[in-house]
């Protein structure tokens, strides 16, 4: 039952990033061309949204309805992981044209030439793996 | 306005966003859309290379299941609630055209430039399209996030490493787009 709800919650982010054309190539060089004020809003007001909310949900205490803690431990303390990592996911960002959620997405709507995208973001994350004692944290 | 088959504005799309993370929370879980990279290599045994894929991934099947519905709602959006066509901005439509060749904004949801059938018989679109999923799949475990685990979840909690996270996806970003695209593409 637990898994039907990820599920479901899962098609509703799909639909959503599909319509939004937040999955779309031509929105993410647009937003890098400062082109239009699309990509910025839809970012801007869901976490403009999302702070007012977990604001709510730290006052208030409300818990998850399974009754554990909600999930918003604070991240570690770091400047070059985020930073270097970073860079390096926005220059994929870029080549690819997508970021790891509308990868799926694409591939649900029928776009063969991400799954050569998913196989790279695979091998990424598997050198990650390999080298993730060698760098700097 | 048709809201089912037109594409969504931002102030559509956004609040939905805030949903879904919201919809993960009282759930229990974070957003994120990248994790289950790590859980997929997990998966098919990729403890033998690194520790780093040594953990009980079983317990981060959830995010699987995300994944799966992903895709659904990818299909169930395309087939059925819109023509996949994004129309940009003309003038950077025009300069697409221009610089590199790339007509199809306004007709296809993605270039068919690049991400065709026919395209992806050139060495280089397979060249491309694996480069670019390489640096993304590596910097967002490096960076412990994506535009969703950093820029939605991370930046809803006010977590600074999140925005140092997301001021480099941009640096990467408009790198690419403005010095590197012109050696790749030009």
């Amino acid at each position: 039952m637990r898994y039907v709800t990820y599920l479901f919650i899962g098609i509703l982010f799909g639909i959503i990033m599909y319509k939004s054309e937040a999955a779309s190539w031509f929105r993410i060089y647009e937003m890098f061309q400062f082109g239009a004020f699309h990509m910025y809003g839809l970012m801007g007001s869901a976490v403009l949204l999302g702070i007012v909310g977990v604001k709510i949900i730290k006052k208030k205490n409300i818990e998850p309805i399974d009754g554990d803690e909600m999930s918003l431990e604070p991240k570690n303390k770091s400047v070059t992981r985020y930073l270097v990592g970073g860079i390096v996911f926005g220059l994929g960002w870029a080549l690819a044209g997508v970021c790891p959620g509308p990868m799926y997405v694409l591939a649900g709507a029928g776009y063969i030439s991400i799954f050569v995208v998913l196989c790279g973001a695979l091998i990424g994350t598997l050198i990650y793996g390999v080298l993730r004692k060698k760098l700097p944290h | 306005m048709n809201l089912i088959y037109d594409p969504w504005a931002w102030y559509v799309g956004g609040p939905l966003i805030a949903l879904v993370l919201f919809l993960l929370l009282f759930a229990g879980k974070q957003f994120g859309m990248s994790s289950n990279l790590r859980t997929a290599c997990a998966a098919v045994g990729a403890e033998k290379v690194a520790d780093y894929f040594k953990y009980d991934w079983k317990s981060k099947r959830w995010n699987l299941m995300v994944v799966l519905g992903a895709a659904i709602g990818g299909f169930i959006a395309s087939y059925y609630m819109s023509n996949s066509t994004v129309e940009i901005n003309p003038e950077v439509a025009q300069q697409l055209a221009a610089d590199y060749n790339i007509t199809s904004a306004g007709e296809q949801y993605l270039p068919s430039e690049i991400f065709s059938l026919d395209a992806l018989g050139e060495p280089f679109t397979i060249f491309i399209l694996l480069l670019g999923g390489i640096l993304v799949g590596f910097g967002a475990r490096y960076a412990g996030g994506c535009t969703s685990g950093h820029g939605i979840s991370g930046l809803s909690n006010l977590q600074l490493p999140s925005l140092i996270a997301v001021i480099g996806f941009f640096i990467g970003g408009l790198v690419m787009v403005h010095l590197l695209y012109p050696l790749i593409f030009g």
